[in-house]
């Protein structure tokens, strides 16, 4: 990824490593805090100053990772008023956390870049995908903004941006669209140090220098101003904005004076005399101006308006760029604004051209404004003419939306899907992988080759859907003659590659397809045992569109090769052969030579098991001969329904469209207006990934339940259950007698959800029980899915349907016990073999019928709550866990605001129930209204299970008497008379940095909150970097030589306080603790914080021992287990015993610390023996504090417990 | 007494040799023994097949957690430096050769053709004085005749051979079905000496982690036998150095090791069990000995109870398991009685 040393200026890079080359180049202090999809400019600024990469002046710039963005935007404001050159960047809701400081930055006119790959605000639901509804919440701050539509205007603007912030010292917010431009590899011209050095001016950094804080010049920044003065001082700043625009178009003219691309504040393109006209902002111009000019070809005359300075808005420019013939404009805006007369842009557009025509007397043009790409949705060139056919309607609608269909308000202009845009000829082709199979990694290396070494221009852009595990991968790769600018997905496409068979059944491969394309299958049938293979609406597209298919067994010969599974090296010769690209020698030669290069770091035997695959592959690729099949025609099948019919309506009409890829067909009318959604869906969506289950043999089980309580995907069940449950089981249905002496005569059985299993294998390590006759079969066993899936689905179909034995009948604190409770998480889309979610299941099924769970944003987020489905699901009752994630930094404080309206309406509750206990029974209101017996805690099963039983006669009383208003609104919340369980969940990155704040505050509040912080040590969702919790000598992103620093010990700091349960719990090492460790959380009525050790794909190991890496965690002393109980004479427990493996060992295991000790062995062993050393005065630390008696004086009781049956409430004092 | 002996055309101060083992793979504790009086080192076997898993597992890491979704395109950062190869492994070898006197020499585990001579020349340019090439072969697969693996192995050594210009020494396990017709044939593929032998680890079983694991057993002088029978058994009849490895903890071993004639002893299980300074106490007894038996030099006694320089050369052969039951005095002790039976019954047999 580290750009070449030499200068080279045509290159195939992404929008965000086009704009890092240029800010690492130009700064000095580099403050970042990750957020997609801007994270990988950090991070490669963090790459670049680790291996020494000078900026323009020859020294390497200070990257830090904050704890927040609003971290780095404090960093940026004191670098920028010490008088360094300093940049962040940024997006969506770190953004949004800047906005304080970028006030301040802007108010001190202090030169300064944020880059920002623009993105989609959280509102009804987070997106990670992009518009400009992010930067249109930071227009007030006085930042300028520019513009860039497409990866080379990125890199350009980028250049601008800092040149022109130095000239007129106002900071600019430079930005590009989130994916469409941050993440599409193009092939671009790059700038030099010698470009970069002609644009800025050295006397200005000296001015900015000079402006810097010091005590040889004392000056006082950030004063306090009163009414007097301050609005004067306000507008003292005025000639500086004034001057922004001549300050960019300065800029923009020397760069197109150096490189002959050239820019313009705003830029017209389109007919000379057009009448109607499209203005546009960021990426969506590549579509207009195709769509424009076909248009114009046409003879139309139409014209399209691209603003790149956004801020100050240049309204001279603006009107002087329209042709004077315009009549009618449309302004497309990529954001929402709701309540707005219009969207930011059309309000800006409509006043320039009112002060305009205000001034010159001439007539104003008809300006309309509308929507598009929220969230990146697609916006073709079809849209934008469609736009242009809509402005020249009698009376042209304002306030549209196109690229949805809203049938609520009736906004969306109609879209003529069969209009064409005029582009030069060239190759497009489309790739279908998974998401680990090195898909897109081939593509952008096909991208690379292509676009820097054959002349032509080259363009790829990458699609995942939303799972982790098993995630479907799209990759769109055009290849020109002709520079690209065709900002949306290939409709169309010349070649289709599929990465895996098995995505033909669940996918529509060749939608896109051309007539007469090309397809190539990776297929495990030969060329002539394929045909029959293939599903019949595949059939019927190849035989009606004319398509030639040829075949190759990437996977055998990856195999053959020593490649294991990863394929790509295979596949990606085939796609040069067949498309005619390259001729096969070349690009067999090209890559190989891309391959020496590249993986020449990973050894020789690397290289040449690659090279070996390129060879082989060529030699392995057959034509499919369908003659035969043609002459014999093939009808389409019926598509099956995506989800059965007995599936909720919701599912039926919402979820499975989205399932089967027709989302973008959904209209306005099918979605929920304040985006509340359904539990229990991802039972619904069956993905059938895993190439082999685990399969029970029920003669070998010593009924553990071990495999039920690890399995990350609630994909094995346990049941216990009467031999009566069995009548109308399928044939063979697997039971054996339980062995326990407190269910007599009961059965068990463990069955796997087939369609469910990810595959990983966990169940299989954890099962300790062994074939006596033959070690390796144990009572689970991983076996071909092909010969287990139907009659397996049957066996899961019945096991659905059977009544275990009571919860109440049984402890929950075995693993048994849990593991006999109906998980209510199940089947998320969290990655195979995930650490986290054996945790979350646990907790539902323990408290799952009562739970309320806050989420932070992040991998739990996102498997737990990214559509299509959500693993949170409901009991046979109906309840389960109510699940709300509101941002990534304030989740303990949103967690808390439920416990206290979870509290406030229990307490209305029995103020009512007071109120009414004469008509409804003075004995059912004292029992309901009784506080809990010392030791049995409300919120335990049988408490639990008592209290509603006495609610619904509470109710059925109610019911009878006439309804005022007092039993109406006991009726509406006498369900609050139930205990609920609050538990506030998220990752290290949220507990330990950007909300460790707020989690700090909720745990000193004394209220009744549980957190559960799923501890991976590493920012897992978006790609490894460090976080505090990140141990030292590790190597992440941000700590690439290792972190330095050791881990935070977040349970220490916290039991500090003496009132808060605390747990260090890992699940792979001690069931039963972690289990207990939960229910005690729960049980203690105060503040818990729960700190679980969650193995994860960035520790770098084979995910099937994660319960083994936990064990060594432990073993090793990098993980005690323990438990501090502020109740107990004695609180702090330890429950692991004293290290007994080196620690350097457990590293050794994992690639996140063994990488150090390849790339250097003397800092790895330096920082293991002071690891090393931090884990034995630790040790000794619990050891003493597992001594300490810190019963008195005693606590006074914490808020949460201060409600009372008469509904008195104590009062508290939150203030200090 | 003059101990100096000449091993691979190395010219060292005594015969005794510290064998690849985790001492060798220190700097600190090279340089103990050197210090201790140790002639030559021979290091930690350069494992090819390791190597080639290591990279491999890298790969597989930057491979497996590349694009997995489109928050998180790659999981770890993309460093530079990150080594894998045999960097590490060569830099011990410099380093040892930069902070010792004594002759360095080099010990290399390949699995593929290729790779034994690429790695033999980097050991070599790294500085080793000389190369040992430790040969592993498991003949478990039935399909494959022993003479295969004979001429593999033999191919293997002419390659290295061709590859690198230092002095090569074969370090060979016992397992062949005539060993003596193949050390001929190491030593014409171009071994200039032979180390006796290569003691494989053997695997053990865990009951508790139901399992094969790996088992270190230092060895005993006891084990010494097998590679002193083989010492003496091939002295003078090939053109090559000898070294005996295995079993060797006393100065009476080292004695022994040289009568049967051998050019060098080399020790690890002494040195692992009593540490570096060992090597002092077994110089000066071995000094003692040889006094008491009135002897000069090494050179003196080096080969001279061999089998071509006994009266009795059979003794050296199966007649040896004759002495050994006729000199046992019986029923000296109970346990002895015991032992006796069972060996006398196993000779019927």
């Amino acid at each position: 990824m580290s750009p070449p040393s030499t200068p080279q200026t045509r290159v195939c890079l992404d929008g965000n490593e086009a704009v890092a080359r240029i800010a690492h180049r130009l700064s000095e202090v580099i403050a970042i805090y990750p957020i997609t999809p801007a994270s990988s400019m950090g991070e490669l600024a963090d790459t670049w100053s680790a291996a020494g990469r000078p900026n323009l002046w020859g020294q390497v710039p200070e990257v830090i990772e904050m704890q927040s963005e609003a971290g780095a935007a404090g960093v940026l404001h004191g670098a920028l008023l010490k008088g360094a050159l300093a940049t962040s960047f940024t997006a969506s809701q770190g953004l949004l956390l800047m906005l304080p400081n970028m006030f301040k930055i802007a108010g001190e006119l202090t030169p300064a870049v944020l880059h920002v790959a623009a993105r989609t605000v959280a509102t009804h639901a987070l997106s990670i995908f992009g518009d400009h509804s992010d930067v249109m919440a930071a227009r007030t701050t006085g930042w300028a903004m520019l513009a860039s539509s497409s990866v080379q205007e990125a890199h350009d603007l980028a250049l601008v941006a800092h040149a022109a912030t130095l000239a007129s010292r106002v900071p600019f917010l430079h930005f590009f669209d989130g994916f469409r431009t941050s993440h599409e590899v193009a092939t671009i011209e790059a700038l030099t140090d010698e470009d970069l050095g002609a644009l800025i001016d050295d006397d200005l950094i000296r001015a900015h220098r000079h402006r810097g804080l010091t005590p040889d010049r004392p000056t006082l920044r950030g004063s306090a101003q009163n009414p007097d003065v301050f609005f004067q001082a306000r507008e003292a700043c005025n000639p500086y904005y004034d001057a922004v625009p001549d300050a960019v178009r300065a800029a923009m003219e020397q760069l197109g004076e150096r490189t002959g691309r050239r820019y313009g504040l705003v830029d017209y393109a389109g007919a000379r005399d057009a009448e109607r006209v499209l203005v546009v902002m960021g990426s969506g111009a590549g579509a207009a101006a195709e769509a424009v000019e076909t248009l114009t070809g046409r003879g139309e005359r139409v014209g399209l308006l691209t603003v790149r300075l956004y801020r100050p808005f240049p309204s001279e420019a603006f009107a002087a760029a329209l042709p004077s013939t315009v009549r009618r404009v449309a302004v497309l805006d990529r954001t929402k604004e709701p309540g707005a007369p219009g969207e930011p842009l059309y309000l800006d557009v409509v006043s320039a051209l009112a002060e305009r025509a205000a001034v010159t007397g001439t007539a104003m043009p008809r300006v309309v404004g509308g929507r598009y790409g929220l969230s990146s949705k697609e916006f073709t060139p079809a849209m934008a003419a469609a736009v242009l056919t809509a402005l020249a309607a009698p009376e042209p609608r304002t306030a549209f939306t196109v690229g949805i269909t809203d049938d609520v308000t009736h906004r969306s202009l109609r879209v003529d899907d069969s209009f064409r845009p005029a582009v030069p000829d060239r190759l497009q082709a489309i790739f279908w992988g998974l998401g680990s199979d090195g898909t897109v990694s081939a593509n952008k290396t096909a991208v690379k080759i292509l676009g820097e070494g054959t002349g032509r221009h080259a363009q790829g852009y990458f699609v995942y859907d939303s799972k982790k595990a098993g995630s479907v991968t799209e990759s769109h790769l055009r290849i020109s003659a002709e520079p690209i600018r065709s900002t949306y997905l290939i409709d169309g496409a010349d070649f289709i590659a599929c990465h895996q068979f098995g995505l033909l059944d669940r996918i529509d491969v060749l939608r896109r397809a051309r007539h007469g394309a090309t397809v190539l299958l990776n297929s495990p049938w030969s060329a002539e045992e394929v045909w029959d293979r293939l599903p019949a609406q595949l059939q019927h597209d190849i035989i009606t569109k004319d398509l030639r298919l040829w075949v190759i067994d990437a996977h055998a010969v990856a195999r053959d090769v020593g490649l294991g599974r990863r394929i790509n090296t295979v596949m990606q010769p085939c796609f040069f052969a067949l498309s005619g690209v390259m001729p096969a020698d070349d690009a067999v030669a090209a890559l190989k030579s891309w391959v020496s290069a590249t993986f020449a770091k990973r050894g020789e035997e690397v290289v040449r098991r690659n090279h070996a695959a390129l060879d082989a592959a060529i030699a392995q690729l057959r034509r499919v001969d369908v003659a035969a099949a043609r002459a014999a025609g093939v009808a389409a099948a019926p598509r099956s329904a995506v989800v059965p019919s007995q599936a909720p309506d919701f599912v039926q009409r919402v979820t499975a469209r989205i399932l089967a890829g027709e989302g973008d067909l959904l209209p306005v009318s099918a979605m929920p207006v304040d985006g509340g959604f359904p539990t229990a869906t991802a039972r619904w969506e069956k993905r059938t990934l895993a190439p082999e289950i685990p399969i029970w043999d029920s003669s070998i089980c010593i009924d553990c339940a071990k495999c039920a309580i690890v399995c990350p995907h609630a994909a094995i069940r346990f049941s216990v259950f009467d031999p009566g449950q069995l009548a109308g089981a399928p044939e063979d249905f697997p039971s054996k007698p339980h062995k326990s002496r407190d269910l007599p005569g009961t059965r068990v059985s463990v069955q796997v959800a087939p369609e469910d299993c990810t595959g990983c294998g966990l169940c299989v390590e954890a099962c300790p029980a062994h074939d006596k006759t033959q070690v390796k079969r144990k009572s689970l066993n991983m076996e071909p899915i092909g010969e287990h899936l139907q009659r397996e689905r049957e066996r899961f179909d019945f096991f659905q349907t059977i009544t275990g034995v009571d919860r109440r009948d049984v402890a929950p604190d075995s693993i048994i016990g849990s593991q006999l409770r109906t998980p209510l998480f199940e089947f998320s889309g969290a990655c195979a073999g995930c650490g986290e979610t054996p945790y979350l299941k646990l907790l539902s099924q323990l408290l799952g019928d009562r739970l309320l769970v806050a989420n932070a944003t992040g991998c739990s987020s996102i498997y737990g709550g990214n559509l299509p489905t959500t693993p949170w699901a409901v009991d046979a009752a109906g309840r389960g866990p109510a699940w709300a994630n509101s941002l990534f930094e304030d989740n303990a404080e949103f967690g808390l605001g439920i416990r206290l309206a979870a509290d406030q309406l229990n307490a209305r509750a029995q103020q009512l129930l007071q109120r009414l206990a004469p008509a409804v029974g003075v004995r059912l209101a004292t029992e309901i209204l009784a506080p809990p017996v010392p030791g049995t805690p409300a919120s335990g099963d049988r408490a639990v299970a008592d209290q509603r039983e006495r609610v619904a006669r509470l109710k059925a009383a109610l019911a009878a008497l006439p309804p005022d208003g007092d039993v109406r609104e006991l009726l509406e919340i006498a369900d609050e008379l139930v205990r609920r369980s609050v538990w506030i969940i998220g990752g290290d990155g949220w507990a330990y940095d950007i909300g460790s704040g707020g989690l700090d505050h909720v745990l000193a509040s004394g209220h009744d909150v549980n957190v559960l912080v799923l501890d991976t040590e590493v920012y897992s969702n978006t790609g490894g970097q460090a976080s505090k919790a990140t141990p030292r000598g590790a190597v992440a992103k941000f700590a690439a030589h290792g972190k330095a620093t050791s881990k935070k010990d977040i349970g220490l700091i916290t039991m500090s306080y003496g009132n808060v349960y605390v747990a260090h719990i890992a699940i792979g090492s001690n069931e039963r603790q972690t289990i207990k460790a939960m229910l005690e959380a729960e049980a203690y009525p105060g503040p818990s914080l729960v700190v679980a050790y969650s193995t994860c794909i960035a520790h770098g190991f084979d995910m099937t021992q994660s319960m083994g890496h936990m064990q060594d965690a432990v073993k090793s002393g990098h993980w005690p287990l323990y438990r501090y109980h502020p109740d107990e004479a004695i609180p702090f427990q330890l429950d692991s015993k004293a290290p007994s493996m080196p620690l350097a060992d457990f590293a050794a295991s994992e690639a996140r610390f063994a990488m150090l000790r390849r790339s250097d062995p003397v800092e790895f062993a330096r920082l293991m023996a002071v690891a090393e050393e931090d884990g034995r005065a630790r040790w000794h630390y619990y050891e003493a504090l597992a001594t300490v008696d810190r019963s008195a004086p005693q606590l006074p009781p914490p808020p949460g417990l201060l409600t009372h049956p008469d509904g008195a409430r104590a009062a508290t004092s939150e203030e200090s | 007494m003059d101990l100096t002996t000449r091993y691979l055309g190395l010219d060292l101060r005594t015969p005794l040799v510290a064998s690849s083992c985790p001492l060798t793979g220190r700097l600190r504790h090279l340089q103990r023994l050197e210090d201790a009086g140790i002639s030559a080192v021979v290091l930690p076997s350069l494992f090819e097949e390791q190597l080639v898993h290591d990279s491999l597992q890298v790969h597989g890491v930057w491979e497996e957690t590349g694009g997995v979704g489109a928050e998180a395109t790659s999981y770890f950062p993309d460093s530079q430096d990150v080594q894998i190869g045999a960097r590490d492994h060569l830099a011990l070898v410099s380093a040892a050769k930069d902070a010792l006197s004594i002759p360095v020499i080099a010990s290399l585990n390949g699995v593929t053709p290729g790779g034994w001579a690429s790695h033999a020349r980097a050991l070599a340019a790294a500085g080793a004085d000389a190369i040992e090439l430790n040969m592993y072969a498991m003949a478990s697969d039935p399909t494959v005749p022993g003479g295969d693996l004979e001429t593999r192995q033999l191919d293997l050594i002419g390659e290295v051979r061709d590859a690198v210009a230092v002095p090569l020494a074969v370090k060979l396990g016992p397992f062949y079905s005539s060993l003596a017709h193949f050390a001929v044939q190491v030593v014409e593929a171009g071994a200039d000496g032979l180390v006796l032998f290569n003691r494989f680890y053997q695997p053990d079983l865990d009951l508790d982690a139901k399992a094969v694991v790996p088992r270190l057993v230092l060895s005993t002088p006891e084990e010494m036998r097998l590679p002193l029978r083989w010492v003496g058994l091939l002295f003078s009849q090939i053109d090559a150095n000898l070294a005996l490895t295995t079993g060797v903890h006393s100065g009476m071993d080292a004695a022994k090791a040289l009568l049967a004639g051998a050019d060098v002893t080399m020790m690890a299980s002494a040195l692992l069990l009593n540490g570096p300074e060992h090597v002092r106490q077994v110089e000066q007894e071995l000094v003692e000995l040889l006094t008491q038996h009135g002897y000069d030099s090494v050179t003196q006694l080096r080969g001279s109870y061999s089998r071509v320089s006994m009266p009795d050369p059979v003794g050296w052969e199966r007649a040896n398991y004759l002495h050994v039951l006729a000199s046992w005095a019986p029923f000296q002790a109970v346990g002895a009685a015991q032992a006796y039976r069972s060996v006398s019954d196993h000779a019927v047999q």
